[in-house]
């Protein structure tokens, strides 16, 4: 079972913030750590699935729980 | 006889094919935005691709040109200008994004007071933080030489930690070496 590395939470922010908060946080993240953005911009259900082909990060989840959504992503 | 010419013609569609890649092969994982309306609805998502740009890993440049440049205005400046002529014009035109004017219901500043409002409400960050945001995120924003002496705009008037100002043929080679480019 693969371990979370970090959660980045980017709640209540709006486009461009999610994609800018995780990108941050992917800077200091080691090659293959797994990274859990939580998010409630109903943009980032196409933006983080376009973010990770444009940057080759592996998205390995994306779900809806209570209007949040949950994205978990591998760095390349 | 025919067979000769359809070789010809494959020589050529193969030429034609490996100069393509060649130029594929020169574009960068870079986007050059040519910024040069300066009302806040335009500037606005230049920015937001700016930035959303950086954070998906592309080298991002933004040349600021004719009224785009006045976004790059130091918010504490009221008016530029060299002169009468150019200092009129500055005072037509609101120098920095804080007073940018919309192009479409500006209903004088009550528009963009509104969007405002209503950005704050979402969260969605003013073009005021996205500029200091992309300047973070290491996005190269370039002001325009040539506007900056037609407008009489000295490199003072402008915010810190622009890029050196570039003229229509740098702007150019970013733009060719560039994956994307786009005129807002």
């Amino acid at each position: 079972m693969d371990v979370i590395t970090r959660t980045v939470d980017a709640r209540g922010q709006s486009c461009p913030g999610p994609l800018v908060t995780l990108a941050r946080a992917l800077v200091s993240a080691e090659r293959g750590d797994l990274l859990e953005l939580l998010a409630t911009d109903p943009g980032s259900k196409s933006d983080v699935p376009s973010w990770s082909k444009l940057t080759g990060n592996e998205l390995l989840d994306a779900g809806e729980d209570a209007g949040t959504f949950r994205y978990v992503v591998r760095k390349a | 006889m025919v067979a000769t010419e359809a070789d010809a013609l494959r020589g050529l569609i193969d030429e034609a094919m490996a100069e393509r890649d060649r130029g594929e092969l020169n574009k960068k994982n870079k986007i050059t935005i040519v910024a040069w309306d300066g009302h806040l609805d335009r500037v606005w998502p230049t920015l937001i691709l700016a930035t959303t740009a950086a954070a998906s890993g592309m080298e991002v440049s933004v040349f600021f040109t004719f009224w785009g440049l006045f976004a790059l205005v130091k918010p504490e400046k009221r008016g530029t200008g060299k002169d009468w002529m150019t200092k009129a014009l500055s005072a037509m035109n609101p120098a920095a994004m804080k007073r940018a004017k919309l192009s479409r219901y500006n209903f004088g500043g009550m528009g963009p007071w509104m969007l405002g409002k209503v950005a704050k409400r979402y969260k969605t960050p003013h073009p005021t933080e996205l500029l200091e945001l992309a300047q973070e995120m290491g996005v190269r924003l370039l002001p325009c030489q040539m506007t900056m002496d037609l407008m009489g705009v000295s490199k003072d008037d402008l915010i810190d930690g622009l890029g050196e100002p570039i003229g229509a043929a740098t702007a150019l080679l970013e733009m060719k070496e560039s994956a994307i480019q786009l005129f807002i």
